[in-house]
């Protein structure tokens, strides 16, 4: 099977205005399920996940998929932090990617309307997007990104603004998706990343400190700093 | 004052009679204000998607070449276009001169400038909300303005609203391109000038009436728009 996989980053960093915001970072991230990129807020998750992404450029080092970066592209799906929902109904937004794709409309919104059941959307299909709950806007950011099947999906902290509920339907969709769909999931919430991840990359000032299984590390975190993290120590 | 009164009173009479002249000029007004404002949507709301998503190093200065344009005087346009049109000019040949052709033509570039730039400003706001997850999908250029275009339309249809208010009550250009010609190019604005010279105050008057109408009716057409735009609903 043709796979975009591993990435590799090779001393790559990322800038702004002259000024490193992460790395350099050296990783390969290969076949597996869930990774869980975990550091405090400002460590560099939401610029690592961009930069792997290719929404930006490294300011130096290298980013590399096992494919040309046009195919790479296509294999990939990204939810942001803050969910961005077209000024669409959720059938709408739902079609969109396939409609990107040249599928005709009435496949895309027959697609789109098998996705949607499987998120528990099927009664919001004519609503606008933009009106949806916060759990509700999440899950449609989640089947959009899933609706084309893509072989990774990178999710910027996809139950940041949720409650309990909406955090565990989110999650119970994260794991399921992971059956084909490599993810890698920026949290800073250390029991979502032991719930639903079998690996981490742990981040503190834009620099990968450790590395490793989910259960290696929090048996066991090798560095102080992770230490002190996830004892819940402030760490700056 | 009994001049206005006088004349209200005959403009009423010519309104409710459905008075031939005036539902000619006005049916000739629309047209060629709409044919304009098609033409003008059909270069300018695409020109305001591409400069929203399009970054090419010329882009500020077309940015502000087109707002400068905005504030380009109707009379000055109408002179350029007679002097392009008139037999001896490079378009002579088309014998466009002192038709609504003409006008259509000189109505064309009083607007498009308008129409593109409040485009413009208003996808370039959904631009910033859309961007990241455009790029994400890999939307190519033309997907990108037509996705801004598709979901962008009620601002679009402000822009051509504003696009309608300039060109319908525009007067020095078509009168210089259109010359007024009685049956032929005699529109709403030409026609009140040239009645008001003439001292019936009464046609004025009921053209006047008319013409304030259909601006009014837009102006609270885009009020309403833009009123359902902010509460999000459509
Ligand atoms: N657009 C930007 N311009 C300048 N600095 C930025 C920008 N985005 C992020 N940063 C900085 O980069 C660092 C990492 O931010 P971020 O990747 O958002 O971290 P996290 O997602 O872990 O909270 C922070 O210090 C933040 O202030
Ligand atoms: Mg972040």
């Amino acid at each position: 099977m043709v796979t975009a996989l591993p990435l590799r980053l090779s001393g790559a960093t990322l800038a702004r205005r002259g000024k490193r915001l992460v790395g350099p970072v050296d990783l390969e991230i290969g076949a597996g399920s869930i990774t869980a990129v975990i550091g405090p807020n400002g460590s560099g998750k939401t610029s690592l996940l961009r930069m792997m992404h290719g929404l930006q450029r490294p300011a130096s080092g290298r980013v590399e998929w096992s494919l040309p970066d046009t195919q790479a592209r296509t294999r990939q799906a990204y939810v942001f932090q803050q969910p961005i929902a077209l000024r669409r109904t959720v059938l709408a937004n739902l079609a969109y990617p396939l409609r990107l794709r040249g599928l005709p409309r009435a496949e895309a919104h027959a697609r789109a309307e098998a996705q949607a059941a499987r998120f528990d959307l099927s009664d919001k299909l004519a609503q606008s997007a933009p009106s949806l709950s916060g759990g509700e806007m999440q899950r449609l950011a989640l089947a959009r990104a899933l609706v084309t099947a893509p072989e990774i999906l990178f999710a910027d902290e996809p139950c940041a603004a949720l409650d309990g509920r909406a955090m565990r339907e989110i999650e119970t969709r994260l794991i399921g998706a992971s059956a084909r769909t490599r993810l890698i999931i920026a949290t800073h919430d250390m029991g979502q990343a032991r719930r639903i991840a079998s690996d981490v990359i742990f981040l503190l000032h834009g620099r990968v400190h450790e590395t490793g299984p989910v259960e290696t590390f929090f048996a066991s975190p090798q560095t102080p700093e992770a230490r002190a993290f996830l004892k819940g120590d402030i760490v700056e | 004052m009994n001049d206005l009164l006088a004349g209200l009173g005959e403009a009423l009479r010519l309104i409710l009679t459905l008075d031939a002249e005036l539902i000619e000029i006005t049916l000739r007004s629309l047209r060629v204000t709409l044919s304009a404002l098609a033409v003008a949507c059909a270069i300018g709301l695409p020109l305001g998607g591409a400069l929203a998503v399009w970054r090419f190093r010329q882009r500020r200065f077309v940015i502000a070449t087109m707002n400068a344009l905005i504030a380009l005087p109707p009379v000055v346009v109408g002179l350029v276009v007679y002097l392009l049109l008139s037999r001896s000019g490079p378009l002579g040949v088309l014998g466009l001169l002192f038709t609504p052709a003409a006008m259509i033509v000189a109505q064309v570039v009083i607007i498009t400038p308008l129409v593109a730039s409040i485009a413009h400003q208003a996808l370039r706001d959904l631009w910033a909300v859309y961007h990241d997850l455009l790029i994400s999908m890999n939307a190519t250029r033309w997907q990108r303005i037509a996705t801004l275009l598709i979901d962008g339309r009620r601002a679009l249809l402000t822009a051509a609203l504003a696009g309608f208010g300039r060109a319908i009550g525009e007067v020095g250009a078509i009168m210089i391109v259109g010359g007024n010609i009685d049956g032929a190019t005699r529109v709403l604005t030409t026609a009140i000038a040239l009645e008001t010279g003439r001292g019936d105050f009464a046609l004025a008057i009921g053209l006047g009436v008319v013409l304030i109408g259909l601006s009014l009716t837009v102006s609270w057409a885009s009020h309403w728009i833009m009123r359902t735009e902010r509460r999000g609903t459509w």
